[in-house]
């Protein structure tokens, strides 16, 4: 098991300094330059430009950039945003709970009306609810998500009311950071009924950003259920007696859940991409704006920093979906 | 429990909560389009923020009246000043009893003075200045307006007076006064954090004069201010500000029909009409102080001949653009400088729309066959022109009707601005927004020799009776004699078409109907102290 995790964590160095060379490279490919960006129309002479330059380390060569860059990050130095002048690394801390608090309702929306969805259809195959299921799915699947956050608020908050349309708490309410999670800062704040203001301002972002997984946890489950439920031990269940829900529940299940774990694994990175989309509508102050805002305004170690935050904590979670996986089934562990 | 039972419980919970709380006190919720880059205005030169910083937290020596472009003379932090005869000598008496805001760090001990405008001014000035280089030391505005040229000395007379020396008379000079990057920071405050080693607490949490203080900013998010107790002018009627950042405008819209903020700034111009028809709601408008225009490389040919110049305006058909680009939301621009700017000269003819003489004109020039040429387009929706791509292909056809083939042209928009300075362009699309309402800040600013070396004057136009006209216009402080020589520059100006002046756009601002006392201000801030919410 050690040497599993070892191979592993092993194979993440290579990635790592990918994504690096990645990052660095694409921001500084397309063009746009983050000088004239700050000033504008205005126009900025060639001195000051020269300055600017210099100032911020873009007269160097390149590859004496990226060295710098390197050794910079290998030292938890990840810059300082050119536009707000604040570090990277507070930037994104601040930032970073708010996307994780709305991937964590996303995904849990997205688990706990797939899952039984999937195994429903499987179960039921071929009847009105399977067909109705994987129709419903691949519409949530193929919707865009900007469109269907518009619509979602559209209706639910200016036709109906019941929600509200952005943002994360009731701007009737200030509750002070403590670890940045809404739904833990306001139970742990004097105002209670600030928490219900936060829960209804989850609603409707969850929902958006939940729709893409949850469409792909249902179809996943409902395959490979199918193909468990085919196995000859499911039979000799059957035959041995036990009532259907043990079968599905026990036998099938636990067996079904291996690719669907894989799938919950890989939607995170997914959900950060979903996160940029659903966090500009619902004007979320997380990480996935604060990227988009960083490229439109080629803030340079922003875009490098932030990205390499983001990509650090997919590798993480794929990780530990990983080990997850080997524990569920020895058979990955001991296959070469 | 029915869904439609749950939704009203819910519906009623939310409006008992909000009408609880507003019985307490009055809070004005502004969905606002972007987080703030900082709380220093002098380091930035965005609109976005200038009204999270130095509009609701700072004032200035000069005062703008609000919802003109006119000096109101002892309105600012200077309540009068004198001008030497020679025009290089400006003193300032300073306003008395004027008070800091405090922070959680910091509780000011003593009144605005001379010092803290000595310490606001020499810090974007001189390097060796007390906090030159902190966040960044980029003090765009303070550049580009020349003031590190303009200004020989600042001196401190005494506690309450100020004189400004400049090396050459600059009429412009109070109004630029007036800008935000002229507002007026504590230094005792900067003392304060340097000796406490949090020396970034000056720009990032910062402390001002004006009709508000800074409660919290959550980044992204919500920035909230107090109305200040201790305000030296009138106070503000709301006690509460927010700034609910809402970068999407659709869903701007949605939060102000939800009744979530109370005044939304960039509202689509599709979504007006609906706005107008909702009986919650009210739409205002004022003209912008703003020109969107398409100008010519003035040195590459065959733009060096203004026949050229003047049969491509004659080609296009401004109406058709304002209908189509503009959705109705602009006029026709026949000056560089917008109707409600003074001096503007509104006695010049804009070239009529006439294909047949551009064509006569251009035969006249040698181009009887037309010629291929560009057009660069801004790949950015701007206040001046909402969409240059739109107005691009109506240009390119107009012009093909006169035999002249464009071609369009687009570059990521730090690069179109990087290109066109260099002068890579043949025609190019980009407009402007007034900064001081002074004639000066668009025609020489944008048309002037100098300009064009800086790269600012992307036409690359140096034409000398005109640039005569406008460094005159500099050098007199004569509001009358400075008008004649604008009016003429304006004339020189037309006949020579360096431009094609397209529009001036219309802003508008939609809000809830309790929204009282909201001004537009033509230079595109947001201003909250006049505001008040009826019941």
């Amino acid at each position: 098991m050690i040497r599993f995790i070892l191979t592993r964590v092993g194979l993440l160095i290579p990635t790592f300094i990918g994504v690096t060379l990645l990052t660095f490279a694409l921001i500084r490919l397309v063009p746009g330059d983050p000088i004239e960006l700050l000033v504008g129309e205005r126009a900025i002479s060639p001195e000051r430009h020269a300055m600017y330059r210099a100032q911020l380390g873009l007269d160097k060569p390149l590859l004496v950039q990226y060295g710098i860059y390197i050794s910079d990050v290998l030292s938890g130095n990840l810059g300082r945003s050119i536009v707000t002048k604040t570090p990277v690394l507070d930037e994104f801390a601040a930032l970073f709970p708010a996307t994780i608090e709305l991937s964590v309702c996303a995904i849990v929306f997205a688990i706990v009306i797939g899952l039984p969805l999937g195994i429903l259809a499987a179960v039921k195959r071929g009847s009105v609810l399977d067909y109705a299921t994987m129709g419903v799915s691949l519409t949530g699947y193929s919707m865009p998500i900007f469109w269907w956050a518009l619509l979602l608020i559209l209706f639910f908050s200016v036709q109906l009311g019941w929600t509200p349309v952005s943002g994360r708490l009731s701007v009737m309410y200030y509750i002070e950071p403590v670890t940045g999670f809404m739904l833990i800062d306001t139970l742990l704040s004097d105002e209670p009924e600030a928490f219900w203001s936060a829960l209804r301002h989850l609603i409707l972002p969850a929902i958006a950003l939940g729709t893409i997984p949850l469409a792909v946890i249902a179809r996943m489950t409902r395959s490979s259920m199918l193909e468990v439920l085919g196995e000859d031990y499911i039979r000799t269940a059957r035959a041995k007696g036990l009532g259907p829900l043990r079968v599905v529940g026990l036998h099938a299940l636990r067996n079904a859940l291996i690719p669907v774990i894989t799938v919950i694994g890989l939607a995170v990175g997914v959900l950060f991409a979903g996160a940029i989309l659903t966090e500009t509508i619902f004007a979320w102050p997380g990480v996935g704006k604060w990227l988009v805002e960083s490229v439109r305004r080629r803030d340079y170690p922003v875009l490098q920093g932030g990205v390499l935050l983001v990509a650090s904590v997919v590798m993480g979670v794929n990780l530990i979906v990983d080990l997850l996986y080997g524990l569920i089934n020895p058979r990955i562990r001991h296959r070469r | 429990m029915s869904i439609r039972t749950l939704g009203v419980v819910v519906a009623t919970a939310i409006a008992v909560a909000l009408g609880s709380a507003a019985a307490n006190a009055k809070t004005f919720v502004f969905c606002s389009e972007g987080s703030p880059e900082g709380f220093n205005p002098s380091l930035y030169t965005t609109g976005t923020t200038f009204d999270a910083s130095s509009r609701a937290l700072m004032n200035r020596l000069v005062a703008f009246k609000l919802g003109t472009t006119e000096i109101a003379p002892g309105q600012g932090l200077a309540t009068s000043w004198t001008i030497s005869d020679d025009g290089l000598e400006y003193t300032f008496k300073l306003r008395e009893g004027v008070k800091w805001h405090s922070t959680k760090s910091f509780k000011p001990s003593r009144d605005f003075s001379a010092d803290d405008v000595l310490y606001s001014f020499n810090r974007q000035w001189k390097p060796e200045a007390q906090d030159h280089g902190l966040s960044g030391g980029t003090y765009e505005y303070f550049n580009s307006m020349g003031f590190p040229d303009l200004l020989k000395s600042i001196e401190k007379i005494d506690d309450y007076t100020v004189k400004f020396t400049l090396t050459r008379p600059e009429a412009p000079f109070l109004a630029d006064l007036g800008m935000d990057f002229a507002s007026i920071m504590s230094k005792e405050y900067s003392d304060a954090m340097n000796k406490a080693g949090t020396p970034e607490k000056i720009d990032q949490d910062p402390v001002g004069t004006g009709p508000f203080q800074l409660v919290n900013y959550q980044k992204d998010a919500v920035i909230r201010y107090k109305a200040f107790a201790d305000y030296w002018g009138e106070k503000p009627k709301i006690d509460t500000l927010v700034f609910a950042i809402t970068p999407d405008a659709a869903v701007a819209y949605a939060k102000l029909l939800a009744g979530e903020c109370h005044l939304i700034p960039y509202p689509n111009a599709a979504d007006l009409d609906g706005m107008k028809k909702n009986p919650n709601l009210k739409v205002m408008s004022k003209a912008g102080l703003n020109i969107g225009y398409l100008g010519f490389n003035t040195e590459k040919p065959p733009f060096t001949d203004k026949r050229v110049r003047q049969a491509l305006n004659m080609a296009i058909n401004k109406p058709a653009i304002i209908e189509a680009v503009y959705i109705g939301t602009g006029q026709v621009a026949k000056n560089p400088i917008p109707p409600i700017m003074w001096s503007y000269n509104d006695a010049i003819k804009d070239y009529p729309y006439d294909p047949e003489q551009a064509k006569k004109l251009l035969a006249e020039a040698g181009y009887k066959n037309g010629f291929k040429t560009d057009i660069w387009a801004m790949p950015v929706k701007r206040p001046y022109n909402p969409n240059a791509r739109r107005m691009a292909e109506m240009i390119q056809s107009d012009w093909k009707a006169v035999g002249v083939d464009a071609g369009i042209v687009s570059f990521e928009w730090g690069e179109y601005l990087k290109r066109t300075k260099e002068g890579e362009h043949q025609t190019f699309m980009l407009g402007w927004t007034g900064d001081n309402g002074d004639p000066d800040n668009f025609l020489y600013t944008l048309l002037s020799c100098d300009s064009s070396k800086n790269g600012i004057n992307r036409a690359r136009w140096c034409y000398k009776p005109f640039d005569e006209l406008v460094l005159e216009a500099k050098r007199i402080s004569d509001q009358g004699k400075r008008t004649e020589l604008y009016e003429k520059a304006q004339v020189v100006f037309k006949e020579e078409a360096p431009w094609v002046t397209i529009a001036h756009s219309t802003t508008y601002k939609a809000m809830r109907n309790a929204v009282q006392g909201f001004v537009i201000d033509p230079f595109g801030g947001h201003h909250f102290d006049t505001v008040d919410l009826s019941e």
